[in-house]
C-alpha cells in the first residue's frame, strides 16, 4: 500500500464533519470517493464551502484544483449557501409542454428571483431540475423536498407564500 | 443451495402468510407518494387494524397509471395486477369504505376498471411484480420465485450456457443503443483478466422518462438478480449501480435490497453455496446528464468529472479503472431473469424480427393516461397513444411524439402506424431511447420544442470537444432567434449546416445525437420553421 499521508484535521468541532470523515474512511481515503464525499459533505450542510473543499483535498490527497474541478462539473453540488427554503421547478419534457415555463415565470414575477437566485431575506432559493421523474403529474415542483404535482401558478405562489 | 433447497424456501415464506386471503396493494412508487400514498396507506392499516389475519395492508411498486395516484388495489393474495379491483385517486378518508368492501362489492365511486386498454393491451415481463410484491421484502420477491434464475445459472449452467440464452434470446440494450446484449456479455467474457466489474447504468437523464425508476424502486432484487448473472456469465466480481441522485427513493431501496439479499447469502462471497462472489455498490451520480454516456459514467465512478473518452477502446475491453467492463441498462438487466427461467427461444418469440420482447415506455405530455406501460415490441405508435394512452385530452389534435429524449425526433400523425422497434423508429430520424414518450398536441410550437432540446444539450455538454460545446451553443442561439421569428433564411441555412458538422464530429453520443430534435422538427415540420423566418430566401 502507498504510504499515508497524515489526515488534516478536521475543519471545525461541528459532529457532522464526523460524518464527512466516516464516508472518507468507508471508501479507504480513496481519490474515488470524491464524489460520494461531496454529497455527504452537502447532506450535511447544505453547500460545499471553500475550507469543506480544502478538507477533502487534503483528506484523499487529491490537488484542490481537481476537487473544486469536480464539484463544479456536476449540477447538483451547490458552493453557495442556500435559502431556509428551497423550490426546485422540474423542466424536463414533460413538464415543459405541461406549461413549467409559467410556473418559473410566475415566480420571477412574484418573488423576483431567477431560477439559480435567492430571495434577498435568503427566505427562498429558486433552481430548476432536468427532470425529477415525476413526467405523470408534471408539472411538477419539489418544495424543501416534497414533491408536488400539477401546479399551476397561483397553487405554487400560494404555497411558497404559506411557508414558515 | 439448489433450486429445490430455493424452491423450498419460497413455499416457506409462502405458507407463513397462508392465512392471508385478500391484499390491499398501496403504490408506493415516488409518484404516488407525491400525490400522497402514504396517508392513505396509514389509514388504510389502522382500518384494517389487527383482525382476523386474513386480510393484509401492503405497500407496493408501481400500478402505472401515475396520472390517476394514490392507486389502491385490491386483490386475492396471488392475483396480478389486471385481476384485481383497482381505485384511483384514494385519499385517507376513503379507508374505511376501501376496508368493508374487500370481500363484498367494490366501492364504485373510486374504481378505475382494469379491463381497459390500458392495461388489457399490456404484456408485463420486466414489470411482471411491480405493483404487486412489497419491493423492500426479500421474502417476498422470493416468493414469487425471485432468485431462481440465479441459483439455476450457478447449479446447472456453464457461464457459456448463459450466453448461449441471452444470445439466443435476441435481447438488445434497453439504454437506447439496442446493441445486442448477448454480443456485449461474449466480448468482456473472452477478455482475459483476473478483475471485471459489471455496471448497471441507472442514471436516467432523458427528461421525460422515469422507467428505470420506477422498475428500481418497484421490484430491486430484479436487477441485482439480473447483474448477478451477468457477472457469473462474463467473470465479474463486482458490481456497481450507478444511479442519479434525484432518485433518493430508488436509491434507497436498492440499498435495502442489497442489505438483505447479502444478509441472505445472494449477494456477497460464495452465493448459494458456490464459488461465485459477487459485491455490488451503490454510486450516486450528481445531476450531469452526460454521465448516462458510458465512459463518462465510469469516470464519474472513478471520482472524476463525467467526461467521455474516445472509444476504441470499448468498456468491454478497457472500462472501469482500465479492466474489462459489462455496462447494461436497468430495463436490460431487469430482462435477464425471466429469459434464464424460460429460455432464450422464449423470449425470441415476443416482438418483431429484429427487436425482441417487450418494451416499457413512459407516457407522458398531453395524453389522458400518464405512466408507465410494457408492451410487445412491434406495436404501433397509434396503439401506445391512442388506445392505451387514451388519446389527447380535451377534444385536441394529435400534433407529434417525442421519442429518445434529447437524442431522439418527433414523429408526425402520418407515421403513427409504424411498428416501434429501434430499427423502424431510427429509419424515420428518431430512435427508441429509453423509452420516454412524450406526446404534443395542436398547440405545441415544434420549433421550441427544438429550441428547448438545444438548450438541454448547451447546458449538459461537458465541454471537452469543440463541436458540441460551441456547436449546440450557436445551434441554440439561432433556434432562439427563429422561434421569435427574428432569424433570417441565412441563419435556417446555418442551422443545418451546422447539424452536420455537430453530428459528424462530436466525440459521444451526446454531441452525436443532439441535432437530431432539430433535423427531425425540419423533416416534418419545416413549414413552422419558414413561417417564422424573414429576409431573402
Amino acid at each position: 500500500m502507498a504510504t499515508q499521508q497524515s489526515r488534516p484535521p478536521l475543519p471545525g468541532s461541528d459532529k457532522r464533519w464526523k460524518l464527512v470523515n466516516a464516508t472518507m474512511r468507508r471508501n479507504g481515503y480513496a481519490g474515488h470517493a470524491l464524489i460520494e464525499t461531496l454529497h455527504s459533505i452537502q447532506d450535511a450542510f447544505g453547500f460545499l464551502d471553500e475550507a469543506s473543499l480544502r478538507f477533502v483535498a487534503a483528506s484523499l490527497d487529491l490537488p484542490l484544483s481537481k476537487v473544486f474541478g469536480v464539484a463544479t462539473f456536476y449540477h447538483l453540488f451547490m458552493l453557495k449557501p442556500k435559502g431556509r427554503h428551497a423550490c426546485v421547478v422540474c423542466t424536463g419534457t414533460a413538464c415543459y409542454i405541461k406549461g413549467a415555463g409559467g410556473l418559473v415565470e410566475a415566480i420571477e414575477g412574484h418573488f423576483g428571483v431567477n431560477p439559480g437566485e435567492t430571495t434577498e431575506d435568503d427566505r427562498l432559493s429558486v433552481l430548476t431540475a432536468r427532470c425529477v421523474g415525476a413526467c405523470g403529474l408534471a408539472p411538477a415542483v419539489v418544495v424543501d423536498g416534497d414533491l408536488i404535482g400539477k401546479q399551476t401558478g397561483e397553487d405554487l405562489i400560494a404555497k411558497l407564500e404559506g411557508l414558515d | 443451495m439448489n433450486l429445490d433447497d430455493l424452491a423450498e424456501k419460497a413455499e416457506e415464506f409462502r405458507a407463513a402468510e397462508a392465512g392471508v386471503e385478500r391484499e390491499v396493494r398501496v403504490c408506493m412508487a415516488a409518484s404516488c407518494q407525491s400525490s400522497g400514498a402514504l396517508p392513505v396507506l396509514e389509514a388504510l392499516t389502522k382500518a384494517c387494524g389487527e383482525g382476523d389475519g386474513t386480510c393484509r395492508v401492503k405497500g407496493v411498486g408501481c400500478m402505472g397509471l401515475c396520472s390517476a395516484g394514490p392507486l389502491v388495489a385490491v386483490a386475492d393474495r396471488d392475483c396480478d395486477l389486471q385481476g384485481s379491483v383497482l381505485y384511483r385517486d384514494v385519499s385517507p378518508s376513503d379507508a374505511a369504505d376501501i376496508m368493508a368492501s374487500v370481500c363484498g362489492a367494490p366501492v364504485e365511486r373510486l374504481r378505475c376498471p382494469t379491463d381497459l386498454p390500458f392495461f388489457a393491451r399490456q404484456q408485463r415481463i420486466v414489470l411482471e411484480n411491480s405493483g404487486v410484491i412489497d419491493p423492500d421484502s426479500f421474502k417476498g420477491y422470493v416468493a414469487v420465485g425471485g432468485y431462481s434464475a440465479l441459483i439455476q445459472a450457478l447449479s446447472e449452467m456453464t457461464p457459456a450456457d448463459v450466453l448461449e440464452e441471452i444470445t439466443a434470446s435476441g435481447l438488445r440494450g434497453r439504454g437506447g443503443g439496442g446493441y445486442p446484449t448477448g454480443l456485449k456479455w461474449s466480448t468482456v467474457a473472452k477478455m482475459p483478466a483476473d478483475q471485471k466489474y459489471v455496471i448497471c447504468n441507472a442514471d436516467e437523464g432523458d427528461p421525460g422518462a422515469f422507467m428505470d425508476r420506477a422498475i428500481l424502486e418497484s421490484d430491486p432484487h430484479r436487477v441485482l438478480e439480473g447483474m448477478a448473472i451477468a457477472a457469473y456469465a462474463v467473470g465479474a466480481s463486482k458490481g456497481y449501480v450507478y444511479v442519479r441522485a434525484e432518485y433518493p427513493l430508488a436509491v434507497e431501496r436498492v440499498q435495502t435490497a442489497i442489505r438483505k439479499a447479502k444478509r441472505s447469502g445472494f449477494m456477497g462471497n460464495n452465493i448459494g453455496e458456490t464459488q461465485f462472489s459477487f459485491e455490488v455498490e451503490v454510486r450516486l451520480g450528481a445531476g450531469a446528464f452526460v454521465c448516462g454516456e458510458e465512459t463518462a459514467l465510469m469516470a464519474s465512478i472513478e471520482g472524476l468529472r463525467g467526461q467521455p473518452r474516445p472509444r476504441p477502446p470499448y468498456p468491454a475491453e478497457a472500462g472501469l479503472w482500465g479492466y474489462p467492463t459489462l455496462i447494461n441498462n436497468v430495463e436490460t438487466f431487469a430482462n435477464i431473469t425471466p429469459i434464464i427461467r424460460n429460455g432464450g427461444e422464449w423470449l425470441a418469440s415476443i416482438g418483431t424480427e429484429t427487436s425482441k420482447g417487450t418494451k416499457v415506455f413512459a407516457l407522458a405530455g398531453t395524453i389522458e393516461n400518464t405512466g408507465l406501460i410494457e408492451v410487445p415490441m412491434g406495436t404501433t405508435l397509434r396503439d401506445i397513444i391512442e388506445v392505451i394512452g387514451g388519446g389527447i385530452p380535451d377534444g385536441k389534435a394529435f400534433k407529434a411524439v417525442q421519442t429518445g429524449g434529447p437524442s431522439g425526433g418527433c414523429l408526425p400523425a402520418e407515421h403513427l402506424d409504424i411498428p416501434v422497434d429501434y430499427d423502424s423508429l431510427k429509419s424515420l430520424g428518431t430512435m427508441m431511447g429509453s423509452g420516454g414518450m412524450i406526446v404534443m398536441d395542436e398547440t405545441s410550437d415544434m420549433v421550441d420544442v427544438a429550441r428547448y432540446f438545444m438548450e438541454f444539450c448547451m447546458s449538459e455538454s461537458c465541454g471537452k470537444c469543440i463541436p458540441c460545446r460551441t456547436g449546440t451553443q450557436q445551434m441554440h442561439c439561432l433556434l432562439h432567434a427563429i422561434a421569435r421569428s427574428q432569424g433570417t433564411h441565412k441563419d435556417l441555412k446555418l442551422l443545418e449546416e451546422l447539424c452536420e458538422v455537430v453530428q459528424a464530429t462530436s466525440l459521444c453520443g451526446l454531441g452525436q445525437t443532439a441535432p437530431n430534435p432539430v433535423l427531425s422538427t425540419l423533416r416534418y415540420f419545416r413549414d413552422e420553421y419558414e413561417r417564422k423566418l424573414s429576409g431573402p430566401t
